[in-house]
């Protein structure tokens, strides 16, 4: 079972065989999303019609492909923006409580980080609704009391982004923390000696040291928000983020745009999830 | 800088950062919640309190047999995950070193960057009638004629352990990690067989990293969506599904309300249940 202790040979081939199908079992889904962008038939399925580059640079037709079907992109775009202004949001409160939690002790701490990771175990389906019901009563109670009426607070964007930064912002919380825990202080404490303010201190000494980490939940804080299904689609309204666009797309069955737009999505959460583990083993 | 300074500066950085924790958790997480529960039990029309929706919750068979089915279904997708991940991830703490290490983890991490909607998508293509494994059955022999493969409750049990089997592969690495080779090493020098091993040694160690793994998957697979949804078909039953129904659709938020709190306090029940089990603290498996 490990190295230094010799198995019969049936045990080991055994073992290599399960941990290859493992791996297929892990692969096989995405494999044929990709092939399957490049089918050349209405459906993303047998019969294979040959290889055709039309789900992707078609502009027109009854196969229009993905750089020029206008919903798609726009929801592309929406959904970029809205994991953006999450992920700002998210990684300042999450820089705040990770100083607050490594850095200060005060009566009710222990409390206040069950309460913040308590996000982490409550359905994402249930955050939304709650959110939800939350908000508009909020905004019914401005409009019969003020006669006001809080867009904002039905659902749309800015209640998705609300919803979504609920949950994102514990596990930005977490991998800030972690790297936070690992700082040596008599570095900053060398700053403060050589006449550097405490603010300046942290602004100099502290918050470069964390920038791998800040990055890192950077990228797991866009991908989360661009890639959430569940929070988001409770919370939408008229206009569709990529993943629900998708979603309706899906159901009512789909041409192979939708396998091209999922390959592109795979080459880019690829590209992001590579440069965080190596920002990771750089630090 | 006096004494009194730095503290009263001190005083006013701890309340300036208690500000956003305070306030993001009081109003997306405490306040939403509480208002769930006080529209759960409020009668709409007088706004008295009722108990309807619960009672409409326990005497509609649909509803309880659907909550039934999606914890108990949820509970066996838990099992599946741990079982097919340990091997996987005992290969990858024990047996591997250095870079083969990084490469063969990196594997099993680099699927579930891809939206969880893809990876459905994904199985989907493979199960459908005219799908990649109907076609390779009927190729084959094995099947006279096309298989819907989709639409089953093992279809829906596939996609949960295939969507949650990364947050088992990870806590299992990093506990089986930490255990040290020289105990594995004893417990064969003292005449132990595999097995004695395995369930004398490898799995007291690994307790905190199963009982984390179990935590999030049993939690991903009860408030899981996508999956019951597209691959489970119109017959999945599962209780989101109810939840989403209630809201959006039939506009019963109070009706809602009341599932959802209901879904709360069973993951709630199994995760506590779990943690005392197992003797682990909450913030200990979580953080």
């Amino acid at each position: 079972m490990i190295p230094s202790i010799t198995q019969s040979r049936r045990f080991t081939s055994i073992y290599n065989s399960y941990l290859v199908a493992f791996f297929i079992f892990l692969a096989a889904p995405l494999i044929v999303v990709a092939v399957f962008s490049f089918n050349d038939s209405m459906f993303p399925s047998f019969p294979w019609g040959g290889f055709t580059t039309d789900w992707f640079f078609s502009s027109e037709g009854e196969k229009t492909g993905i750089f020029f079907d206008s919903e798609l992109l726009g929801s592309i775009g929406l959904s970029a923006g809205i994991a953006v202004v999450t992920t700002v949001l998210a990684i300042s409160v999450a820089c705040c409580n990770a100083f607050l939690f490594e850095r200060f002790d005060f009566p009710g701490k222990a409390f206040l980080y069950i309460l913040t990771l308590l996000p982490l175990v409550i359905p994402g389906v249930l955050l939304g609704v709650s959110i939800l019901v939350f908000s508009s009563e909020i905004a019914n109670y401005f409009e019969d009391t003020w006669l006001v009426e809080l867009e904002f607070l039905r659902p749309g964007l800015t209640l998705v982004v609300i919803g979504q930064f609920a949950f994102i912002t514990t596990i930005c919380t977490l991998i800030i923390a972690a790297r936070l825990k690992k700082f040596d202080r008599t570095l900053e404490e060398a700053a403060l000696n050589l006449g550097a303010s405490p603010l300046m201190a942290v602004f100099t000494i502290t918050i470069p040291y964390l920038k791998p980490a800040i990055i890192g939940a950077a990228i797991v804080s866009f991908l989360m928000s661009f890639e959430n299904f569940n929070t988001t689609f409770m919370l939408v309204g008229s206009d569709a983020p990529l993943t629900v666009a998708m979603f309706e797309r899906l159901r009512e069955g789909s041409t192979p745009v939708l396998n091209a737009i999922s390959l592109l999505l795979m080459l880019g959460s690829g590209v992001l999830a590579l440069i965080n583990m190596a920002m990771q083993k750089k630090s | 800088m006096g004494n009194l300074g730095a503290n009263a500066r001190l005083k006013l950085g701890l309340w300036l950062l208690l500000m956003p924790l305070g306030l993001w958790l009081l109003l997306l997480i405490i306040l939403p919640h509480f208002e769930l529960l006080i529209f759960s039990i409020t009668d709409p029309e007088d706004g008295a309190f009722t108990f309807e929706f619960y009672s409409e919750f326990f005497t509609e068979p649909l509803y309880w047999r659907t909550f039934l089915r999606t914890a108990v279904m949820s509970i066996l997708a838990t099992v599946l995950t741990l079982i097919i991940a340990f091997p996987v991830s005992f290969y990858i703490a024990k047996m591997l070193k250095g870079r083969s290490k990084g490469i063969v983890f990196a594997m099993c991490l680099i699927p579930f960057w891809v939206s969880e909607l893809v990876r459905t998508f994904g199985w989907m293509i493979l199960l459908r009638e005219s799908g990649v494994i109907s076609n390779f059955l009927q190729f084959s022999g094995l099947a006279a004629g096309p298989v819907e493969l989709l639409y089953t409750d093992a279809t829906i049990m596939l996609g949960l352990v295939y969507s949650s089997m990364l947050f088992m592969v990870v806590p299992l690495v990093s506990t089986l990690d930490s255990l040290d080779d020289s105990y594995i090493e004893a417990g064969y020098d003292l005449g132990g067989t595999n097995w004695n091993v395995i369930r004398e040694i490898v799995i007291p160690h690994a307790v905190p990293g199963i009982v984390s793994g179990c935590i999030i998957v049993f939690m991903l697979s009860l408030g899981n969506y996508l999956t019951p949804v597209l691959l489970g078909g119109k017959d999945s039953l599962w209780f989101t599904e109810q939840i989403y129904t209630q809201f959006i659709t039939r506009f019963n938020w109070e009706q809602g309300s009341a599932f959802g709190l209901m879904l709360l306090l069973l993951s709630s029940l199994i995760v506590w249940l779990g943690l005392k089990a197992t003797g682990q603290s909450f913030t200990k498996t979580m953080g």
